[in-house]
């Protein structure tokens, strides 16, 4: 055997094994989260290398406690998917509304400024968000915005703009201008041409865009901790999870059925449109 | 379509002129004020929200500013060296500023080292493989609460899965704490950094490799090279832009972090980076002054770092 059939019949192994690996190191914490999240603290303490849930043991009373309100003895979760969902909404459905005309506008129209925006966009993009974090909280310590949700959404809209108007604007250049071109002869002005002709064709990319948005916004931390910490009632799943799990008294599985109700709308949210996505983020990478 | 006005490009409506009075602006200048009108939304929402923070927390860097005493002083206050000095002089600081650089260069390389694997493997076609790659996403796309929660119970001394299979399997004598001490803490967050933004990596290497012009392998093999030479001599080149530009991405990235090493070790055991100092100090002991000043004294070196690193693949590239 020479050396390019022996590297070609081990690669072919190898990359079996590679691919195995991965799918290993990618699911498990999953899976664990998972199981543990249907177990009782005291089997778990008892037994913490299993990766299954022994026979008789499985319980839901972990999600009815995390999911019960601070009244009733449980952590009040219903109340935090509420914010998290609203937050999310509102931040996705406002980024859309600001974000696609100026997506339109940077891929269609020659203006004063135009190349600068993209770049603007990538500083904003890479900048520490800590930095920006400092003059918000005393902003809005001393506006009284510290537990407001609506602040919440504004910076959740900086946040994601970037990304949105980079996104949408590689689609719309996908768009012939003939078509944009056939509609303004038969008299449609400038936003109707955007309503009628550019969006529907974007659709696909408006999606992509809505659930990129809705993923950050439900999953972020920083800015939510920084708000929100003095009201309880007005936490997200993110940061209730998060300060719930610094207190000593909560068991760990019932904090994993937390963890599961944070993550398994995103899981599901990406399996559904994970082809859109990818494409949304990575189109123009194959040029280099 | 045979005819377009030669003034029209790319611009495909007519609006008529408002005032009949005025002389009719060009088309030129209607696209122009309707592209600024358009794109005004976006640019109020980025300056408000992003733009005048940036420049304030510079101001406040210079000042002395407490939360107790904001409401006495006004945006332009006097200003003063002080917090930069003391931040300087301060011990810790240039630990912490050491750590971050350490965390972002592991971070960086781990992912991308990782993530090329993945590409490498995935690259060809099998059975499951749209289902595999969106697997391989996961970590990235998950919440980071929820990842860094799982990690820590993971890794937990008494109730953690790697600890009980380490000692029933590997023989380790002793359960590691492996967030908890020195001397594996940075490495563990390091891992985290690496097991949840190879994805990053992975999807742009991806897509990469899949517009390698098939004929360059072809081409290589039929002059017999092996797969590994194939790799070497072919497809890296080929990469090696795209590496470069994840690089300086993720590098970026990891040096803002906060959330990963905040939730996961809270800063302790030598894993204090920038980010969650400055959290600290705003935070904890409500300096004000202090924090902006580190959270400049961050921005700047990194826009030292990448200067640096531009200039250095800039005069690369041109030879």
């Amino acid at each position: 055997m020479d050396r390019d059939r022996i590297e070609t019949i081990s690669l072919r192994w190898l990359r079996r094994l590679v691919i195995a690996g991965f799918l290993v190191v990618t699911l498990l914490p999953f899976w664990y989260m998972l199981v543990l999240s249907v177990r009782p603290i005291e089997r778990l303490l008892l037994d913490p290398g299993s990766l299954w849930v022994p026979f008789g043991e499985l319980t839901v009373a972990t999600y009815a406690e995390v999911l019960r309100s601070v009244e009733n003895g449980g952590q009040g979760f219903l109340t935090f998917i509420r914010n998290s969902g609203l937050v999310a909404l509102a931040a996705t459905a406002l980024t859309l509304v600001v974000a696609i005309p100026g997506a339109y506008a940077v891929s269609r129209l020659r203006f004063f400024g135009r190349r600068q925006v993209s770049a603007l966009f990538l500083a904003v993009y890479l900048f520490p968000s800590i930095v920006i974090a400092i003059p918000l909280f005393v902003v809005f310590s001393r506006a009284g915005l510290r537990g407001s949700l609506f602040g919440l959404v504004l910076v959740y809209i900086s946040q994601t703009l970037p990304v949105s108007v980079y996104m949408l604007k590689n689609y719309f250049e996908t768009i012939p201008v003939s078509l944009e071109e056939s509609a303004a002869i038969d008299g449609a002005g400038r936003l109707g041409i955007i309503r009628r002709v550019s969006l529907p064709l974007a659709a696909p990319s408006v999606m992509a865009v809505a659930l990129y948005d809705f993923m950050i916004a439900w999953n972020e931390f920083l800015f939510a901790l920084l708000f929100l910490v003095d009201r309880p009632n007005r936490w997200t799943v993110s940061l209730g999870l998060s300060l719930l799990a610094d207190g000593v008294e909560v068991p760990k599985t019932v904090l994993m059925a937390g963890s599961v109700i944070l993550t398994l709308p995103i899981v599901v949210l990406f399996f559904a449109g994970e082809r859109l996505l990818t494409e949304g983020l990575t189109s123009g990478a194959e040029k280099g | 379509m045979t005819t377009t006005a030669p003034e029209a490009g790319r611009s495909p409506t007519e609006e008529r002129p408002r005032r009949p009075g005025r002389r009719p602006l060009t088309l030129r200048r209607r696209e122009s004020r309707a592209g600024l009108a358009l794109v005004t939304p976006t640019l109020l929402v980025v300056l408000a929200v992003i733009g005048i923070p940036i420049v304030w927390t510079v101001v406040l860097a210079f000042q002395r500013v407490r939360l107790a005493t904001l409401r006495k002083t006004g945006l332009f206050g006097e200003l003063t060296l002080d917090n930069v000095d003391r931040v300087l002089h301060t011990p810790g600081f240039a630990d912490t500023l050491w750590t971050t650089v350490l965390y972002s260069v592991g971070g960086t390389v781990g992912s991308i080292v990782v993530g090329l694997a993945a590409a490498l493997a995935v690259r060809g076609p099998f059975r499951g493989r749209t289902l595999v790659r969106a697997s391989m996403l996961l970590p990235y796309v998950a919440p980071v609460v929820a990842m860094t929660f799982v990690w820590q119970v993971m890794l937990d001394p008494q109730l953690g899965i790697v600890n009980d299979w380490g000692q029933r399997f590997l023989g380790w004598d002793a359960p590691v704490a492996f967030l908890s001490q020195e001397s594996t803490a940075l490495w563990t967050v390091i891992a985290f950094e690496a097991w949840r933004y190879f994805p990053f990596a992975f999807l742009f290497l991806l897509a990469r490799l899949q517009a390698v012009p098939a004929e360059l392998e072809e081409a290589a093999r039929v002059d017999g090279a092996t797969p590994t030479q194939r790799f070497r001599h072919i497809l890296l080149p080929q990469l090696m832009p795209v590496i470069a530009l994840i690089g300086v991405l993720r590098f970026i990235m990891t040096f803002n972090k906060f959330d990963d090493v905040y939730l996961l070790t809270g800063g302790s055991a030598g894993t204090e980076v920038v980010s969650v100092r400055v959290y600290q100090f705003l935070t904890a002991r409500t300096d004000i002054g202090a924090a902006a000043a580190q959270a400049v004294v961050l921005a700047v070196v990194l826009l030292v770092f990448v200067a640096i690193y531009l200039r250095f693949f800039g005069a690369k590239r041109e030879a």
